[in-house]
């Protein structure tokens, strides 16, 4: 029976995104004591350079595609790719990061190999030789714990639930080139346009704290008040759903079931009420700051502090009382 | 044109968590009697874009609502027909229901080849009970379509439909031939409400219920036979925190007592 794990790379800004590299710690632990390897699909173009890092973080063989038509995610050519490298590979499971581009590849992934697909998994578990991956479902409030019928099982799962594999260059792996076949498929869609949103440089994903706003910041003013008080903590600002779809922030900062998953070690939620559908896209964080108006809102049910407060009160003073902690801090080095 | 709609009846989203008893047995999700069931809000989102694309086009344009679920699901369907659908699919044979991803991307495949002469379907990115987000992309897998996912807006020109996606770091704008299955995110905005004059229209419009044996399913591909996946268990996850709250006759002492405490778990 087939023991392996295949993890497929997602790839921004030349290198692989943090979430690979949880995947790869993860797909260690299940192929451990097993006959299984680590196996990592890395697709992509100028990305050869990725492969020995993927070794280094545990994967004991890399299928590279490094070339022009698979520069850009494209769903066509990539699942034709994968499906192809999964044949070869036969794991027992396929790993994603639960990302827009895991979420839109993995079902097709699934639904080509004609299996099945567990999405948005914060755990997988080796039971008696079966996998078992648990997720959260009802909008975050409840979780299931999925078996598959068919293999190989493919998951996305999502970032800040487990750690990294540690980087070591000792490890050896060897790569597999996985070139073009005679019969490669047309792309099905054409971009003709993109429009990135310009954030501050840090990804929300990989900031140490995030500062978030919700429906109680009552308004697009308050951000303005919460990039203060990241910058002022080196974090990035984040939003549930409600600021989002109100537009008082970009979507692209949102966070939570259909967001960006975030485990920060700091996590200041900001006139959130703490939904499960929120909470699970923060609920990994370290340690959860609420600021609220209202004692009896959820949030302080998953937090470590709690404020009861207005906003707009506590938080200029308490960006002045982190920066005088900052300043005495530096004198006294 | 004509574009299919799937809808799926879901507890409504704003019910609190704690109304809901787990059955482990069973493992689902009790709600008790006289609890609201909806329409799922992203389903909603996508039968707004469908109307959206035939305020845009005219009269020539014809919406399906297709729902796979207990026959209490022809309330949703209702629902769709209020907001302006044309008719709708209600498959609510047994032999269908209790299925996976899988299997209810069969079933709704199988309902979409029956209709015949669909250009367009549309679907939520992810319902909002199960949050798997993988029946829209795996019937287009099995209809050989192409599948556009995450739009935050759709628009059809001759054979070609101009989607918006809405991607972790912006916005994309793709476009496909028809046809096409396209999955509707929370970013499309909110869907309108019936009218009263097509709730009264409602009422008139055709619902036709199609059982596995009339889709061409046989018994062991069609819902709980069928699934690939088998939920082993269902729970609420625990809560480990204990929130310290913190004091302070004014906002500036409480401002100081969290920045201290901060530093004092060198979080900072």
């Amino acid at each position: 029976m087939a023991a392996g794990v295949l993890v497929v790379t997602e790839i921004a800004l030349g290198k692989p995104v943090a979430p690979v590299y949880e995947l790869l710690g993860l797909a260690g632990r299940l192929a451990a004591g097993t006959s299984g390897k680590v196996e990592a699909a890395l697709l992509g173009r100028g990305i050869e350079g990725c492969a020995s890092d993927l070794i280094a973080r545990g994967a004991e063989r890399v299928y590279l595609a490094d070339e022009g038509a698979l520069a850009d995610y494209e769903p066509e050519r990539w699942v034709a790719r994968l499906v192809r490298i999964a044949r070869e590979s036969g794991p027992a499971a396929i790993l994603l990061p639960h990302t827009t581009l895991g979420a839109d590849l993995a079902p097709r992934l699934a639904f080509r190999l004609d299996t099945a697909v567990a999405a948005g998994c914060v755990e997988i578990a080796r039971d008696s030789g079966r996998l078992l991956f648990t997720r959260p479902c009802y909008g975050g409030s409840f979780r299931e714990t999925l078996s598959m019928r068919t293999a190989p099982a493919v998951a996305t799962v999502r970032g800040g639930c487990h750690e990294a594999a540690a980087r070591d260059p000792r490890r050896k792996g060897e790569v597999v080139r996985v070139e073009a076949s005679t019969a490669e498929p047309a792309p099905r869609m054409n971009v003709v346009a993109r429009e990135r949103t310009v954030s501050d440089g840090m990804r929300l994903e990989e900031a140490r704290v995030v500062v978030a706003g919700g429906r109680g910041l009552e308004g697009a003013d308050g951000f303005v008040l919460l990039a203060e008080l990241a910058q002022a903590l080196g974090g990035a600002v984040g939003a549930s759903r409600v600021p989002c779809d109100l537009g008082w922030c970009p979507h692209s900062m949102q966070i939570g079931l259909t967001g960006k998953t975030v485990a920060p070690e700091v996590y200041i939620a900001v006139g959130i009420s703490g939904a499960g559908h929120h909470m699970a896209g923060c609920g990994n964080a370290g340690n959860i700051i609420a600021i609220n108006t209202d004692r009896e809102a959820a949030i302080y049910g998953q937090a470590r502090w709690g404020l009861v407060g207005d906003y707009r009160q506590v938080i200029p003073p308490l960006i002045a009382a982190i920066r005088e902690i900052h300043a005495t801090a530096r004198k006294s080095e | 044109m004509r574009i299919a709609v799937c809808v799926k009846q879901v507890p409504n989203p704003d019910t609190p968590a704690a109304v809901f008893r787990v059955d482990e047995t069973a493992r689902e999700l009790v709600l008790p009697p006289g609890q609201p069931l909806a329409m799922s809000p992203f389903d909603e989102q996508a039968l707004e874009a469908a109307l959206r694309i035939r305020d845009e086009l005219g009269g020539t344009v014809g919406i399906s609502a297709l729902t796979l679920g207990p026959d209490a699901s022809r309330s949703v369907l209702k629902h769709a027909l209020a907001m302006g659908a044309d008719e709708g699919v209600l498959l609510a044979d047994p032999a269908l229901l209790s299925g996976d991803s899988y299997a209810t991307a069969l079933a709704l495949a199988a309902a979409v080849r029956k209709l015949g002469a669909v250009d367009l379907v549309l679907a939520g990115r992810q319902a909002a009970d199960t949050d798997a987000g993988a029946v829209g992309i795996g019937m287009a897998e099995l209809l050989g379509w192409t599948a556009v996912t995450f739009a935050k807006e759709v628009r059809v020109a001759g054979a070609t439909a101009r989607v918006t996606r809405v991607l972790d770091d912006g916005l994309e704008t793709v476009e496909a031939p028809l046809p096409l299955v396209v999955t509707v995110s929370n970013e499309l905005g909110a869907p309108r409400k019936p009218s009263l004059r097509e709730t009264m229209r409602a009422a008139r419009k055709p619902v036709a219920a199609w059982g596995a044996g009339e889709l061409g399913l046989a018994a062991q591909r069609a819902g709980a036979a069928g699934a690939r996946r088998v939920r082993e268990r269902l729970f609420v996850p625990a809560r480990e925190s204990h929130c310290e709250f913190i004091a302070g006759a004014t906002p500036q002492e409480q401002a100081s007592a969290l920045a201290r405490c901060m530093r004092d778990a060198k979080l900072l």
